[in-house]
Protein backbone atom coordinates (compact mmCIF):
# COMPACT_ATOMS: atom_id res chain seq x y z
CA UNK A 1 0.00 0.00 0.00
CA UNK A 2 1.48 3.48 -0.70
CA UNK A 3 1.07 6.52 1.17
CA UNK A 4 -1.62 7.87 -0.61
CA UNK A 5 -3.57 4.71 0.20
CA UNK A 6 -3.67 5.24 3.83
CA UNK A 7 -6.24 8.36 2.61
CA UNK A 8 -7.97 6.63 0.86
CA UNK A 9 -8.94 3.59 2.37
CA UNK A 10 -12.35 5.06 4.00
CA UNK A 11 -13.67 4.61 0.52
CA UNK A 12 -15.14 1.10 -0.23
CA UNK A 13 -14.34 -0.49 -3.71
CA UNK A 14 -16.75 -0.92 -6.29
CA UNK A 15 -15.65 -4.27 -7.03
CA UNK A 16 -17.84 -5.98 -3.64
CA UNK A 17 -20.68 -4.04 -6.17
CA UNK A 18 -20.24 -5.45 -9.27
CA UNK A 19 -19.85 -9.24 -7.67
CA UNK A 20 -23.17 -8.26 -5.82
CA UNK A 21 -25.04 -7.31 -9.13
CA UNK A 22 -23.38 -10.12 -11.16
CA UNK A 23 -24.42 -12.60 -9.21
CA UNK A 24 -28.43 -11.35 -8.80
CA UNK A 25 -28.02 -11.19 -12.65
CA UNK A 26 -26.50 -14.58 -13.41
CA UNK A 27 -28.81 -16.93 -11.21
CA UNK A 28 -31.72 -14.95 -12.86
CA UNK A 29 -30.13 -15.29 -16.24
CA UNK A 30 -29.21 -19.11 -15.62
CA UNK A 31 -32.49 -19.85 -14.55
CA UNK A 32 -34.46 -17.86 -17.58
CA UNK A 33 -32.19 -20.52 -19.71
CA UNK A 34 -33.61 -23.60 -18.45
CA UNK A 35 -36.91 -22.90 -18.29
CA UNK A 36 -38.80 -24.64 -21.24
CA UNK A 37 -39.48 -22.32 -24.37
CA UNK A 38 -43.67 -22.55 -23.88
CA UNK A 39 -43.49 -20.35 -20.66
CA UNK A 40 -44.23 -16.74 -22.55
CA UNK A 41 -46.77 -18.27 -24.83
CA UNK A 42 -48.31 -19.89 -21.82
CA UNK A 43 -48.33 -17.18 -19.75
CA UNK A 44 -49.89 -15.36 -22.42
CA UNK A 45 -52.86 -17.61 -22.90
CA UNK A 46 -53.78 -17.85 -19.31
CA UNK A 47 -53.77 -14.42 -19.19
CA UNK A 48 -56.55 -14.37 -22.15
CA UNK A 49 -58.45 -16.96 -20.41
CA UNK A 50 -58.70 -15.60 -17.01
CA UNK A 51 -59.16 -12.00 -18.58
CA UNK A 52 -62.69 -13.32 -19.86
CA UNK A 53 -64.38 -14.00 -16.41
CA UNK A 54 -61.95 -11.60 -14.39
CA UNK A 55 -60.19 -7.64 -15.15
CA UNK A 56 -56.44 -8.19 -14.44
CA UNK A 57 -53.62 -6.66 -15.59
CA UNK A 58 -50.90 -7.73 -17.64
CA UNK A 59 -48.39 -7.45 -14.59
CA UNK A 60 -50.90 -9.56 -12.61
CA UNK A 61 -50.09 -12.96 -13.55
CA UNK A 62 -46.85 -14.56 -13.16
CA UNK A 63 -45.16 -17.79 -14.39
CA UNK A 64 -42.56 -19.04 -12.50
CA UNK A 65 -40.43 -22.86 -13.10
CA UNK A 66 -38.29 -24.50 -11.22
CA UNK A 67 -36.30 -27.39 -11.55
CA UNK A 68 -34.68 -29.45 -8.56
CA UNK A 69 -32.94 -32.75 -8.90
CA UNK A 70 -35.97 -34.98 -9.20
CA UNK A 71 -38.90 -32.46 -9.64
CA UNK A 72 -40.31 -29.65 -11.58
CA UNK A 73 -42.22 -26.87 -10.08
CA UNK A 74 -44.41 -24.94 -12.23
CA UNK A 75 -45.83 -22.03 -10.11
CA UNK A 76 -48.77 -20.04 -11.38
CA UNK A 77 -49.68 -16.41 -9.57
CA UNK A 78 -52.52 -14.90 -10.76
CA UNK A 79 -53.49 -11.35 -8.27
CA UNK A 80 -56.64 -10.91 -8.73
CA UNK A 81 -58.05 -6.87 -8.50
CA UNK A 82 -60.18 -5.62 -5.52
CA UNK A 83 -63.65 -6.53 -5.64
CA UNK A 84 -65.09 -2.70 -6.88
CA UNK A 85 -63.09 -3.40 -10.28
CA UNK A 86 -64.21 -6.91 -11.09
CA UNK A 87 -66.23 -6.91 -14.51
CA UNK A 88 -69.41 -9.65 -14.60
CA UNK A 89 -68.70 -10.10 -17.86
CA UNK B 1 -7.87 -37.44 -33.87
CA UNK B 2 -7.19 -33.52 -33.32
CA UNK B 3 -8.22 -31.73 -29.73
CA UNK B 4 -10.57 -28.97 -30.94
CA UNK B 5 -10.39 -26.01 -28.67
CA UNK B 6 -12.33 -22.62 -29.16
CA UNK B 7 -11.55 -19.70 -27.81
CA UNK B 8 -14.40 -17.79 -27.10
CA UNK B 9 -15.98 -15.10 -24.83
CA UNK B 10 -18.73 -13.43 -26.12
CA UNK B 11 -17.79 -9.85 -25.54
CA UNK B 12 -15.47 -8.06 -27.43
CA UNK B 13 -11.86 -7.22 -26.95
CA UNK B 14 -11.38 -9.28 -23.81
CA UNK B 15 -8.05 -10.80 -25.57
CA UNK B 16 -9.58 -13.84 -27.78
CA UNK B 17 -7.24 -13.21 -30.67
CA UNK B 18 -4.71 -12.62 -28.58
CA UNK B 19 -5.09 -15.80 -26.55
CA UNK B 20 -5.66 -17.79 -29.56
CA UNK B 21 -2.19 -16.69 -31.47
CA UNK B 22 -0.20 -17.35 -27.98
CA UNK B 23 -1.57 -20.44 -27.07
CA UNK B 24 -1.41 -21.99 -30.86
CA UNK B 25 2.11 -20.93 -30.54
CA UNK B 26 2.81 -22.49 -27.10
CA UNK B 27 1.06 -25.84 -28.25
CA UNK B 28 3.20 -25.59 -31.41
CA UNK B 29 6.50 -25.28 -29.40
CA UNK B 30 5.61 -27.99 -27.50
CA UNK B 31 5.94 -30.00 -30.72
CA UNK B 32 2.23 -30.44 -31.44
CA UNK B 33 0.92 -29.80 -34.64
CA UNK B 34 -1.45 -27.50 -34.42
CA UNK B 35 -3.48 -25.33 -36.68
CA UNK B 36 -5.64 -22.37 -35.30
CA UNK B 37 -8.42 -20.59 -37.76
CA UNK B 38 -9.52 -17.31 -37.67
CA UNK B 39 -13.81 -17.77 -37.68
CA UNK B 40 -14.19 -14.05 -37.65
CA UNK B 41 -15.00 -13.79 -41.45
CA UNK B 42 -14.98 -9.97 -42.40
CA UNK B 43 -13.29 -8.84 -39.75
CA UNK B 44 -9.91 -11.08 -39.34
CA UNK B 45 -7.24 -9.85 -37.55
CA UNK B 46 -5.54 -13.37 -36.58
CA UNK B 47 -3.11 -13.18 -39.44
CA UNK B 48 -1.89 -9.70 -38.10
CA UNK B 49 -1.10 -11.14 -34.32
CA UNK B 50 0.50 -13.60 -35.95
CA UNK B 51 2.09 -11.79 -38.29
CA UNK B 52 1.72 -13.16 -41.33
CA UNK B 53 -0.68 -10.95 -43.07
CA UNK B 54 1.16 -10.04 -46.04
CA UNK B 55 1.24 -13.91 -46.93
CA UNK B 56 -2.16 -14.55 -46.80
CA UNK B 57 -3.50 -15.59 -50.65
CA UNK B 58 -6.28 -18.43 -49.69
CA UNK B 59 -8.68 -18.40 -46.56
CA UNK B 60 -10.99 -20.42 -45.10
CA UNK B 61 -14.32 -19.29 -47.11
CA UNK B 62 -12.15 -20.23 -50.21
CA UNK B 63 -11.57 -23.56 -48.67
CA UNK B 64 -15.35 -24.32 -48.12
CA UNK B 65 -16.11 -23.05 -50.90
CA UNK B 66 -13.75 -25.34 -53.49
CA UNK B 67 -11.73 -22.61 -54.40
CA UNK B 68 -8.58 -23.53 -53.08
CA UNK B 69 -7.47 -26.54 -50.83
CA UNK B 70 -6.52 -27.19 -47.37
CA UNK B 71 -3.03 -26.79 -48.20
CA UNK B 72 -2.85 -23.90 -50.50
CA UNK B 73 -4.57 -22.07 -47.49
CA UNK B 74 -2.86 -23.15 -44.50
CA UNK B 75 -0.04 -20.61 -43.82
CA UNK B 76 3.21 -22.11 -42.04
CA UNK B 77 4.25 -20.14 -39.59
CA UNK B 78 8.02 -18.89 -40.12
CA UNK B 79 9.26 -19.20 -36.28
CA UNK B 80 7.77 -22.71 -35.68
CA UNK B 81 6.94 -25.44 -38.08
CA UNK B 82 4.49 -27.24 -36.09
CA UNK B 83 2.19 -24.15 -36.44
CA UNK B 84 -0.43 -23.27 -39.51
CA UNK B 85 -2.78 -20.51 -40.12
CA UNK B 86 -5.81 -20.79 -41.68
CA UNK B 87 -6.74 -17.21 -42.25
CA UNK B 88 -10.35 -15.77 -42.24
CA UNK B 89 -12.02 -14.30 -45.41
CA UNK B 90 -11.89 -10.11 -45.27
CA UNK B 91 -14.04 -9.80 -47.97
CA UNK B 92 -17.36 -12.15 -47.61
CA UNK B 93 -20.40 -11.51 -45.14
CA UNK B 94 -19.96 -14.08 -42.36
CA UNK B 95 -22.68 -16.05 -44.56
CA UNK B 96 -20.24 -17.73 -46.20
CA UNK B 97 -19.65 -20.20 -43.16
CA UNK B 98 -21.84 -23.23 -42.97
CA UNK B 99 -22.14 -26.00 -40.56
CA UNK B 100 -21.44 -28.38 -43.21
CA UNK B 101 -18.77 -26.95 -44.41
CA UNK B 102 -16.91 -25.97 -41.36
CA UNK B 103 -17.18 -29.39 -40.10
CA UNK B 104 -15.31 -31.22 -43.52
CA UNK B 105 -12.77 -28.56 -42.97
CA UNK B 106 -12.34 -29.25 -39.55
CA UNK B 107 -12.50 -33.39 -40.17
CA UNK B 108 -9.99 -33.25 -42.66
CA UNK B 109 -7.55 -31.05 -40.26
CA UNK B 110 -8.19 -33.67 -37.79
CA UNK B 111 -6.64 -36.42 -39.83
CA UNK B 112 -3.26 -34.40 -39.64
CA UNK B 113 -3.28 -32.28 -36.54
CA UNK B 114 -3.12 -32.87 -32.67
CA UNK B 115 -4.76 -29.99 -31.75
CA UNK B 116 -6.96 -27.41 -33.46
CA UNK B 117 -7.67 -24.00 -31.80
CA UNK B 118 -10.72 -22.06 -33.20
CA UNK B 119 -10.55 -18.28 -32.65
CA UNK B 120 -14.41 -16.95 -32.44
CA UNK B 121 -15.37 -13.85 -33.16
CA UNK B 122 -17.12 -11.30 -30.87
CA UNK B 123 -20.89 -11.60 -30.10
CA UNK B 124 -23.13 -14.79 -30.49
CA UNK B 125 -24.15 -14.52 -34.23
CA UNK B 126 -23.15 -17.43 -36.72
CA UNK B 127 -19.48 -17.32 -36.73
CA UNK B 128 -19.31 -17.32 -32.64
CA UNK B 129 -21.56 -20.44 -33.36
CA UNK B 130 -19.79 -22.18 -35.62
CA UNK B 131 -16.51 -21.95 -33.82
CA UNK B 132 -17.83 -23.54 -31.02
CA UNK B 133 -19.91 -26.19 -31.92
CA UNK B 134 -17.44 -28.73 -32.85
CA UNK B 135 -15.33 -27.63 -29.91
CA UNK B 136 -13.86 -30.40 -27.31
CA UNK B 137 -12.43 -27.69 -24.92
CA UNK B 138 -13.44 -24.49 -24.76
CA UNK B 139 -11.00 -21.20 -23.00
CA UNK B 140 -13.35 -18.86 -22.31
CA UNK B 141 -11.40 -15.41 -22.09
CA UNK B 142 -12.74 -13.28 -19.25
CA UNK B 143 -11.70 -9.54 -18.19
CA UNK B 144 -12.51 -8.85 -14.34
CA UNK B 145 -15.40 -6.65 -15.19
CA UNK B 146 -19.15 -6.73 -15.09
CA UNK B 147 -20.19 -6.95 -19.20
CA UNK B 148 -17.28 -9.19 -19.71
CA UNK B 149 -18.47 -11.86 -17.11
CA UNK B 150 -21.84 -11.67 -17.63
CA UNK B 151 -20.82 -12.23 -21.84
CA UNK B 152 -18.83 -15.34 -20.84
CA UNK B 153 -22.27 -16.55 -18.56
CA UNK B 154 -24.37 -16.25 -21.43
CA UNK B 155 -21.61 -18.36 -23.95
CA UNK B 156 -21.40 -20.64 -21.02
CA UNK B 157 -25.62 -21.38 -21.63
CA UNK B 158 -24.99 -21.50 -25.60
CA UNK B 159 -22.28 -23.55 -25.40
CA UNK B 160 -24.38 -26.45 -22.63
CA UNK B 161 -27.03 -26.27 -25.42
CA UNK B 162 -26.07 -25.61 -28.82
CA UNK B 163 -23.05 -27.26 -29.41
CA UNK B 164 -22.40 -30.45 -31.21
CA UNK B 165 -21.67 -32.50 -28.12
CA UNK B 166 -25.07 -31.29 -26.56
CA UNK B 167 -27.36 -32.10 -29.04
CA UNK B 168 -25.79 -35.16 -29.75
CA UNK B 169 -26.35 -36.00 -25.58
CA UNK B 170 -22.39 -35.88 -26.24
CA UNK B 171 -20.04 -35.79 -22.62
CA UNK B 172 -19.86 -31.81 -23.14
CA UNK B 173 -17.44 -29.32 -23.91
CA UNK B 174 -14.99 -29.26 -21.36
CA UNK B 175 -14.84 -25.22 -20.22
CA UNK B 176 -11.46 -23.42 -18.51
CA UNK B 177 -11.51 -20.11 -17.30
CA UNK B 178 -8.60 -17.35 -18.83
CA UNK B 179 -9.19 -14.57 -16.70
CA UNK B 180 -7.37 -11.66 -18.95
CA UNK B 181 -5.99 -8.10 -18.11
CA UNK B 182 -6.13 -8.77 -14.31
CA UNK B 183 -4.24 -5.89 -12.07
CA UNK B 184 -3.50 -7.59 -8.54
CA UNK B 185 -3.21 -3.88 -7.35
CA UNK B 186 -6.82 -2.71 -8.12
CA UNK B 187 -8.07 -5.75 -6.88
CA UNK B 188 -6.38 -5.48 -3.73
CA UNK B 189 -8.12 -2.14 -3.46
CA UNK B 190 -11.22 -3.13 -4.20
CA UNK B 191 -11.55 -1.97 -7.46
CA UNK B 192 -11.95 -5.13 -9.17
CA UNK B 193 -13.37 -8.74 -9.14
CA UNK B 194 -11.13 -11.13 -7.79
CA UNK B 195 -10.44 -14.26 -9.54
CA UNK B 196 -11.91 -15.82 -6.73
CA UNK B 197 -14.97 -13.68 -7.55
CA UNK B 198 -15.24 -14.67 -11.14
CA UNK B 199 -14.31 -18.07 -10.55
CA UNK B 200 -17.33 -17.91 -7.67
CA UNK B 201 -19.57 -16.50 -10.34
CA UNK B 202 -18.82 -18.42 -13.64
CA UNK B 203 -18.05 -21.66 -11.40
CA UNK B 204 -15.56 -22.74 -14.11
CA UNK B 205 -11.99 -24.27 -13.88
CA UNK B 206 -9.33 -21.83 -13.81
CA UNK B 207 -6.55 -22.08 -16.52
CA UNK B 208 -4.62 -18.86 -15.68
CA UNK B 209 -4.86 -15.25 -15.37
CA UNK B 210 -2.91 -12.98 -17.37
CA UNK B 211 -1.77 -10.02 -15.81
CA UNK B 212 -3.04 -6.47 -17.54
CA UNK B 213 0.95 -5.95 -19.47
CA UNK B 214 2.57 -3.70 -21.69
CA UNK B 215 4.08 -7.02 -23.42
CA UNK B 216 0.62 -7.49 -25.29
CA UNK B 217 0.82 -4.42 -26.98
CA UNK B 218 3.86 -4.61 -28.09
CA UNK B 219 3.33 -8.02 -29.26
CA UNK B 220 0.90 -7.18 -31.47
CA UNK B 221 2.35 -3.81 -32.51
CA UNK B 222 5.24 -6.34 -34.08
CA UNK B 223 3.11 -9.05 -35.45
CA UNK B 224 4.74 -11.80 -32.42
CA UNK B 225 2.54 -13.49 -30.26
CA UNK B 226 3.43 -12.47 -27.03
CA UNK B 227 4.30 -16.35 -26.07
CA UNK B 228 7.07 -16.01 -27.58
CA UNK B 229 8.34 -13.16 -25.33
CA UNK B 230 9.30 -15.63 -22.51
CA UNK B 231 10.70 -12.54 -20.45
CA UNK B 232 7.13 -10.48 -20.32
CA UNK B 233 4.40 -11.71 -17.83
CA UNK B 234 2.26 -11.59 -19.67
CA UNK B 235 4.11 -14.59 -22.01
CA UNK B 236 4.85 -16.29 -18.88
CA UNK B 237 0.99 -16.27 -17.77
CA UNK B 238 0.23 -18.00 -21.68
CA UNK B 239 3.16 -20.52 -21.14
CA UNK B 240 1.89 -21.75 -17.94
CA UNK B 241 -1.28 -21.95 -19.60
CA UNK B 242 -0.73 -24.03 -21.91
CA UNK B 243 1.73 -26.50 -19.75
CA UNK B 244 -1.38 -26.47 -17.43
CA UNK B 245 -3.63 -27.87 -20.30
CA UNK B 246 -1.16 -30.09 -21.33
CA UNK B 247 -1.71 -31.36 -17.94
CA UNK B 248 0.95 -30.05 -16.37
CA UNK B 249 0.94 -29.00 -12.80
CA UNK B 250 1.73 -25.51 -12.21
CA UNK B 251 0.89 -23.12 -9.50
CA UNK B 252 -0.92 -19.92 -10.48
CA UNK B 253 1.44 -16.81 -10.43
CA UNK B 254 0.47 -13.29 -11.44
CA UNK B 255 -2.57 -13.02 -9.03
CA UNK B 256 -0.77 -11.24 -5.69
CA UNK B 257 0.69 -8.21 -5.90
CA UNK B 258 4.68 -7.96 -6.90
CA UNK B 259 6.65 -7.38 -3.91
CA UNK B 260 8.33 -3.86 -4.32
CA UNK B 261 11.17 -2.03 -2.47
CA UNK B 262 10.50 0.75 0.18
CA UNK B 263 10.58 3.37 -2.80
CA UNK B 264 8.20 1.57 -5.25
CA UNK B 265 5.32 1.45 -1.61
CA UNK B 266 5.88 5.19 -1.02
CA UNK B 267 6.07 6.32 -5.49
CA UNK B 268 4.12 3.50 -7.15
CA UNK B 269 3.93 4.19 -10.57
CA UNK B 270 0.68 3.50 -11.92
Amino acid sequence: MSLLDYFRTTKRGTASLAKERLQILVAHERSSRTQPSYLPQLQKELLEVVRKYINVEQDAISINFEQDEDQEVLELNIVLPDEHNKSSK
Amino acid sequence: MARIIVVTSGKGGVGKTTTSAAIAMGLAKKGHKTAVIDFDVGLRNLDLILGCERRVVYDFVNVINGEATLNQALIKDKRCNQLFILPASQTRDKDALTVEGVGRVLEELSKDFKYIVCDSPAGIEKGAHLAMYFADDAFVVTNPEVSSVRDSDRMLGIMASKSKRAENNEEPIKEYLLLTRYSPERVKLGEMLSVEDVQEILSLHLLGVIPESKSVLNASNSGIPVILDDKSDAGQAYEDIVARYLGEDRPHRFIDEEKKGIFGKLFRSK
